[in-house]
């Protein structure tokens, strides 16, 4: 023992001396050769500084390591203002870097993902995305992840705004009540995403755990009138979409990448409704909006604006006139925009399905004066009639003679569904009394109808047909059970407004068809006509 | 300090007056006779062959150690150095017991059939050898931890995995009381209440940041969370390792409890 002893000691001994001589060796021959060298780089940089260049060359490059090395950050620490979506905290304007202190508080908690169906999110500071981060580009931030005592994960955190090995998911892995934090200095401006790297990081990423960090360039971003937050994310649920109660996250789907929920801000309905972010006619608004995945790709696009300036995934390199700006899973974009005419302008993904099926959408909703130079409303509402056949104006593409036709009996539910959906509605649905019929029809309304024709069954004039006092609806409930049915393509007028829109086949079951025309007709100024599940059998029959 | 220096601390410090009873198991209820067998676990720390590892027999505790138990422990005259008040900062972090009123008294919102949790692993091993055994090691667990109510090994069964996942995403499980799910070799709670230590937790690394491929001292350290799984679509295993990684020994947690274990002694293969 006592000789082992010994023996560590000479190694220990040893052992210092070299590593002291390497040391030395190392830092003579690092000074020997590098110090001219890394004066060059200097002057080269400050020259580069004055000229905004982005055309910079490797050395150009390599500066910002002794720029971020000789850049004096001095004064208190504050602390950084955090916000929930879709708010972001105030810009930071022309200061100099400082030391910041960012607090984020990791939840696991169930929450709600559509009416009546709830999720179990796992969260950076409560909500789905994180809290917005906003610093500025030189500070440094130290960075304090806690992990709530409640929670059952062991979590972390990596920033897309962090030069450093995992971005600081390894600095920060945490065990439930736990907190730790690094520091890091904000090298690049830009926008970022952040989310959870702890295995299984898929799991964690479904489950929420995103947001964005926003590096402020020096000089801060031009001077907006609004800015808001919308972040993207895709749920996996083990029940379809609209399927009530609590729903846990199914692997399977995740792993096809194939989403029950396509959202914006974490739920169905984050903007939507009251929950709409706002604007004035005039007003300059600013989006800092991201993409958390997992799995799918954004095909960011707003309706009825264009994006005046696009910060191309939120770098520095600036983009005009866009109309759609794709997102990628974990990645971002700054668009900025005038809104030029009052009005509800509907913010989406343009994959189309996912907005109008998966819940992909919210609303900005602009007040003030019209301006009919840049927008005239509707103004020609005429017949027309064409001189020419269909086909012969049908150039695009070659008419087959020979093209196999589909069964008409064929539907696009199988006969086994259809048995059950009839049973379904033979069992539990004929004899509802009318309350109940009502609310079961308002989940239907507000999981499946609303996206398109709004919370408010007003629709959005030209593009989605109102269900409110809608004389289209009211004037012919066969007609509208057979939509509600089978979908609906084509032309139709209501309430002196023409749409050429199509309405998918939603999957209804009659019970549910016969809840929600209910619904619909004893709401939102209708004729209050009640429609039973037998009536709908009989039309879907036909 | 390195985990090997704290064993060697942690040896002369209990080591010493610790005895091992032996195999007393065969009287005590509390236990079940685990046969040995072979595995393919989702990460391992040794040399294996074919992806399989071998488990010796050995008994563990039938149900996760409540806090009725733990009291009775910290009662003792071996256990009373684990008392809240006298328990050092080396060996616990300050949430210890953080659901206790005091050194023997729980609060009125734990139940005393509830799993103890908020021990750290010090005071966790302490417990079982208390009791004259130890921990389990992350292999036995496992291997236990394969069966589901019919079968010794679920591998594979989808809908096992997703009972498991449902578990670590459901909150506050920690309040329900002991014996309310049993598996194949009559073990309760292996899933559904609380995460349980085990004796060699910190040997298999996985590192905060999971897509990383760990290339440290290759077997020791298999880690990375991808790099070197044996079935990717345990995400069940995955999170298990993660929470695991996450750990150092004088954590208390809320969500994490423990069971004993002992070596069946009289079919020991060294």
């Amino acid at each position: 023992m006592v000789k082992t002893k010994s023996y560590g000691r000479v190694f220990i001994l040893v052992f210092l001396l070299g590593t002291l001589t390497l040391f030395n060796r190392c830092v003579s021959k690092k000074n020997s050769v590098a110090e001219p060298y890394v004066v060059e780089q200097n002057s080269v940089a400050s020259k580069e500084m004055e000229s905004v260049n982005s055309n910079a060359n490797t050395n150009d490059l390599r500066s910002k390591i002794s720029r971020a090395n000789e850049e004096v950050v001095s004064g208190e620490t504050i602390k950084a203002e955090l916000t929930s979506p879709p708010y972001v905290p105030a810009p930071l304007g022309d200061r100099g870097p400082k030391k910041v202190l960012v607090e984020l508080e990791i939840i696991e908690k169930e929450g709600i993902l559509s009416d009546g169906i709830s999720y179990l999110y796992w969260t950076f500071g409560g909500t789905v995305p994180g809290s917005f981060i906003r610093v500025k580009e030189g500070d440094e931030v130290d960075f304090r992840l806690q992990n709530h005592p409640d929670n059952k994960l062991a979590h972390s955190i990596d920033l897309h705004a962090v030069n450093g090995p995992g971005g600081g998911a390894e600095a920060t892995f945490i065990a439930p009540g736990r907190e730790k934090s690094f520091t890091f200095k904000a090298l690049n401006p830009g926008l970022y995403v952040y989310h959870c790297a702890a295995a299984p990081i898929g799991l964690h990423i479904a489950n929420g755990m995103y947001g964005l960090i926003l590096v402020e360039p020096k000089g801060g971003l031009s001077k907006v009138d609004k800015e808001y937050y919308i972040m993207q994310g895709e749920f996996y649920t083990e029940g379809d979409f609209g399927e009530t109660g609590f729903q846990p996250f199914n692997l399977k789907k995740a792993l096809n990448e194939n989403p029950d929920y396509v959202v914006l801000n974490g739920k169905v309905g984050s903007l939507t409704g009251d929950n709409a972010i706002k604007a004035e006619v005039g007003d300059i608004v600013r989006l800092y909006v991201g993409n958390g995945g997992p799995n799918k790709v954004s095909s960011f696009h707003v309706i009825g604006e264009l994006f005046d300036k696009v910060h191309v995934e939120g770098g520095t390199l600036i983009n005009e006139n866009i109309q759609t700006t794709l997102i990628p899973a974990a990645g971002s974009a700054i668009v900025e925009f005038v809104v030029e005419a009052p009005g509800d302008y509907i913010m989406l993904d343009h994959s189309i399905f996912r907005a109008t099926n998966k819940g992909a959408l919210g609303i900005l909703s602009v007040k003030g004066e019209d301006n009919k130079k840049i927008y005239s409303g509707q103004q020609i509402d005429k017949a027309y009639a064409s001189m020419k056949t269909t086909d012969e104006s049908f150039v695009g593409m070659v008419k087959s003679t020979n093209s196999s036709k589909k069964d008409p009996s064929s539907k696009e539910y199988s006969p086994d569904s259809n048995i059950k959906r009839e049973m379904d509605a033979k069992a539990d649905a004929l004899q509802s009394p009318l309350e109940q019929q009502l609310n079961r029809g308002k989940k239907v309304f507000s999981t499946v109808c609303f996206a398109c024709h709004q919370s408010d069954a007003k629709g959005v004039p030209g593009v989605f047909p109102p269900l409110a006092a809608s004389d289209y609806l009211n004037a012919n409930v066969d007609r509208a059970i057979g939509i509600a049915l089978n979908g609906k393509k084509g032309k139709i007028t209501v309430n002196g407004t023409q749409y050429d829109g199509i309405m998918p086949n939603l999957g209804l079951t009659d019970r549910e068809v016969a809840d929600v025309l209910t619904y619909i007709y004893n709401n939102f100024e209708n004729n209050k006509t009640v429609v039973n599940a037998e009536k709908v059998k009989k039309i879907r029959g036909k | 300090m390195t985990i090997r220096n704290l064993h060697v601390l942690l040896f002369a410090l209990i080591g010493t007056i610790s005895i091992f009873i032996g195999n007393s198991q065969s009287e005590e209820e509390g236990v079940v006779k685990i046969l040995k067998g072979t595995y393919t676990p989702m990460y391992t720390n040794t040399e294996i062959s074919e992806g399989q590892v071998s488990v010796n027999s050995f008994y563990i505790d039938k149900y996760p150690v409540t806090n009725e138990d733990f009291l009775d422990f910290i009662k003792s005259e071996f256990g009373k150095k684990w008392k809240k008040s006298k328990a050092t900062a080396l060996f616990v972090d300050e949430n210890y017991l953080s659901n206790w009123e005091n050194d023997i008294t729980l609060k009125p919102s734990i139940l005393r059939k509830s799993p103890v949790t908020n021990v750290s692993w010090f005071a966790a091993k302490s417990y079982c050898e208390y009791k004259g055994g130890r921990l389990p090691t992350i292999r036995e667990w496992e291997y236990v931890a394969l069966a589901d109510e019919t079968k010794p090994n679920a591998t594979g069964d989808s809908l096992y995995v997703r009972k498991i996942l449902a578990w670590y995403e459901a909150p506050s499980t920690v309040n329900k009381e002991v014996g309310q799910a049993v598996n194949y070799w009559g073990v309760y709670d292996l899933f559904g209440l609380v995460w349980e230590w085990t004796s060699d937790f910190n040997s298999i690394i996985i590192s905060g940041d999971s897509r990383k491929k760990g290339d440290l001292n290759k077997k020791l350290f298999c880690g990375g969370s991808i790099v070197g799984a044996s079935d990717l679509l345990d995400y069940a295993a995955f999170a298990r390792y993660a929470f695991r990684g996450s750990l150092e020994p004088k954590y208390a947690i809320r969500n994490l409890g423990f069971r004993c274990a002992c070596d069946d002694v009289e079919n020991k293969i060294e």
